[in-house]
């Protein structure tokens, strides 16, 4: 089979970089694997659980960047309690004592500790890049650690993290000879910055393409730095409010025309609308969009600031752009290719302003839509249907209608039909959340037609255990299966107990699943790890196996039980 | 709670979101399916005041109590799928609306006007502080009855409806909506 030494093979593969592509090649026979090993850069690890930081070591010793995810999706609205699990320390450990040469660390619903953050940025001498979503458990002071340490840190980037601050002062752990920062984004941090800091970093990196800043930097800041970087390509906006009569307003629009490079907006986490036509001259080039932070914008002036954005490909809006301000992105952003409409309240009671009507004009005004997240009041079958028709690329569809079991709004039926059409029309469906009221009819459409199926989430639907068997059988590709408040039991649960190794994870909250069922499936699959939990630590006490079992989380792993796993966990 | 006093006749006044005359109340449509929604789903009339349980109920724990806490309209744990994230942004920003309120501030005889953030401001006290140190004069002794006594200087503001107030009547809170400009007057001056 192989013609040629091992070197050019070796390059010939680092052509090739998608982590499936490069896992499909070390398939095809023991030397390719060898040689693809060896030469493996970038590793991602969808579930920490599923393998350890000695075993991936052992197999890739020259991984430079690695990606990890801790807990499970569903975390991310309050269904998993805060010690679950998801430690990063472990594996930065034993990264560290194996003399991995480790660049960069993307890690996203994990527990990230400031002793972690300082073994980081103490053992990787090259390390470049530090990408940290949805976590928790640290504070500015490991920040200070990665600032001071990093010799060439490029990207330091914090998105959405529960971060304690400790005000302000990791800024200046950055040395004066630190200049390779390309990407810097502490948006999500909270206290006061040292402005004075933040201008001279700015001014000494170059190379900085992407800054995103936190609600503590005042606009006479922000207009200093432009001046310092109107290379910026990536800018998230802190605090844009001030009086538009102002010296200081009137250099910032100056400022901003020069920064010609500009194509991607978002923050404005503390906005008055009135400054925002300060951004109009860089709209034309902008082709993302995020606005969905930025509070209290009316519908008006946010459609008068889109309407300059022709050439959006990806925009994130809060719900008070209303339906008509829908049309007005779907008759000025005909490159749209993701769309994210988010509630402005969301606690749900009833005062989100877009509609079904919202959506159909989008899928009228923009063909080239892949992505769609849209919280809405309510929808039909008839507009799914118009949907389904006019944009037939969807990658990911996910839609939430606030009140989780509304019938079609026009003909009080469920929303089967509707949904049916979407994955009938989309044959390249990866990822799909469903909402309002939906017997198993939609579950029969969705085994049926959504063969490319990766992750599907679904609350409050189905009649019976029919709905979860239509996916477990028909979604050949399905890996993430997360459900709650569904009637699916024991049944469903194990009638293909295999299918769960050819997924990374199954999750089923307050269905009808039992203890007694979920033992079975964890005797039969010990290759699976089947945990269950309650807050009310009643389930290791429980020897009861009708009890309906409150959480379940299972998924494949090659290392058996974790060991960190809390009390209120119980592994079966 | 409401009471049930029938000589206060509640109900007139009471909010609902049916049609007036509609009998039928908040309570939560049952799906066709009949499936009801399950445990962690309440069903509610209650008036109670859900937001600060909300805002305290953002760790795990609370969340995930069942029959504890009676929102004001059906909540669910987990539902609406956002990010905690996301909704304490929001929280914070709901207490913080209004960002900056800039107004014009004239003093009779003054050559020209200066400009105020309303919001910097805590109080009336705090206020006229500012005032009287920008422009230079002393303001007199507040008293609900007669207004400022004691000084030549007065300062007033334009409401919504453009009439001309004396600044200090009403809540703070409600002064800083609804003013529009303020002007000292001086002396005897009249508008």
């Amino acid at each position: 089979m192989n013609y040629f030494p091992d070197e050019v093979m070796e390059h010939v593969f680092d052509f090739v970089t998608s982590n499936r592509d490069r896992n499909a090649i070390s398939l095809v026979c023991k030397l390719w694997y060898r040689i693809e090993r060896l030469s493996r850069q970038r590793v991602f690890i969808g579930n920490c659980y599923a393998i350890s930081p000695e075993r991936l070591i052992a197999r890739f010793p020259g991984v430079k960047s690695i990606t990890l995810k801790g807990k499970p999706h569903f975390a991310d609205f309050n269904l998993v309690p805060h010690d679950w699990g998801g430690h990063v320390y472990p594996w930065i450990e034993v990264l560290a004592r194996s003399r991995v040469n480790l660049e960069e660390l993307r890690l996203k619903r994990m527990v990230v500790t400031d002793e972690g953050l300082e073994l980081i940025s103490r053992s990787f001498v090259n390390f470049k890049s530090l990408v940290l979503v949805t976590c928790e458990g640290f504070t500015t002071d490991g920040l200070a650690a990665i600032a001071a340490n990093c010799r060439s840190l490029k990207e330091l980037d914090l998105q959405e993290n529960e971060v304690e601050d400790h005000r302000g002062q990791w800024l200046n752990c950055f040395p004066e000879s630190c200049t390779s920062l390309v990407s810097l984004n502490f948006a999500c941090l909270k206290g006061d910055i040292n402005l004075a800091t933040l201008e001279r970093l700015v001014a000494r990196s170059p190379n900085l393409k992407s800054l995103r800043l936190s609600r503590a930097v005042p606009l006479e800041t922000l207009q200093k730095i432009l001046v310092r970087a109107p290379q910026l390509v990536d800018l998230g906006v802190g605090s844009f409010v001030h009086d538009p009569d102002s010296e200081t307003y009137s250099k910032l629009l100056t400022t901003i025309e020069k920064c010609k490079s500009m194509r991607s907006l978002c923050g404005f986490l503390e906005v008055a609308a009135y400054c925002l036509p300060a951004i109009y001259p860089i709209c034309s080039s902008l082709t993302s969009l995020n606005l969905s932070y930025a509070p209290g914008i009316p519908g008006s002036e946010l459609t008068k600031l889109i309407r300059h954005c022709r050439k959006l490909q990806c925009l994130w809006i809060l719900d008070c752009i209303g339906d008509k301000g829908l049309g007005v992105v779907a008759s000025s952003c005909k490159e749209l290719q993701e769309l994210r409409v988010f509630p402005s309240d969301p606690y749900g009671v009833g005062n989100a302003s877009v509609t079904e009507e919202g959506l159909v004009a989008i899928s009228r005004g923009c063909p080239k839509l892949t992505s769609l997240l849209y919280f809405c009041q309510q929808m039909t079958n008839a507009a799914l249907k118009i949907v389904a028709q006019n944009c037939r690329n969807f990658i990911q569809f996910r839609l939430c209608i606030l009140d989780p079991t509304k019938p079609d709004s026009s003909t009080n039926e469920p929303l089967d039909e509707g949904f049916g059409a979407i994955v009938q029309s989309c044959k390249g469906i990866r990822r799909l959340s469903l909402s309002g009221l939906l017997t198993d009819q939609v579950f029969y459409y969705i085994g049926m037609y959504a063969e490319q199926l990766e992750m599907l989430s679904i609350a409050f639907a189905a009649d019976s255990d029919k709905g979860m068997l239509y996916v477990l059988n028909g979604c050949k590709k399905i890996r993430k299966l997360e459900i709650m408040e569904c009637p699916f039991g024991n049944i469903a649960l194990l009638s293909d107990v295999g299918k769960y190794e050819t997924m990374r994870s199954l999750w089923m909250s307050s269905c009808e699943v039992t203890l007694g069922g979920c033992k079975t499936l964890a005797k039969k699959m010990p290759r699976l790890n089947v945990e269950i939990f309650s807050e009310n630590n009643e389930m290791e006490n429980c020897i009861d196996d009708e009890q309906k079992v409150q959480k379940l989380y299972l998924y494949r792993t090659l290392v058996g039980p974790r060991k960190d796993a809390p009390d209120y966990v119980w592994t079966l | 709670m409401a009471a049930q006093g029938e000589d206060l006749n509640l109900e007139a006044t009471e909010l609902r979101l049916g049609l007036p005359g509609t009998v039928e109340s908040e309570k939560q449509q049952m799906p066709p399916s009949g499936r009801s929604m399950k445990r962690n789903l309440i069903d509610v009339n209650d008036e109670r005041e859900s937001n600060k349980e909300e805002s305290d109920g953002l760790s795990a724990q609370n969340c995930d109590k069942q029959d504890v806490h009676r929102p004001s309209k059906a909540q669910v744990v987990g539902w609406p799928p956002v990010r905690s994230y996301r909704k304490n942004c929001f929280q914070k920003k709901v207490e913080s609306e209004s960002t900056g309120a800039f107004i014009k501030v004239s003093m009779d005889g003054a050559p020209y006007l200066r400009k105020i953030d309303l919001k910097l401001y805590k109080g009336y006290s705090d206020l006229l502080k500012d005032l009287q140190d920008m422009f230079k004069f002393k303001v007199g002794e507040y008293c609900e009855r007669e207004g400022y006594n004691g000084s030549e200087f007065v300062p007033t503001y334009e409401d919504k409806d453009g009439d001309w107030m004396l600044v200090g009547d009403v809540p703070w809170n409600m002064f800083i909506t609804s003013c529009k400009r303020l002007r000292i007057m001086k002396g005897s001056s009249e508008v």
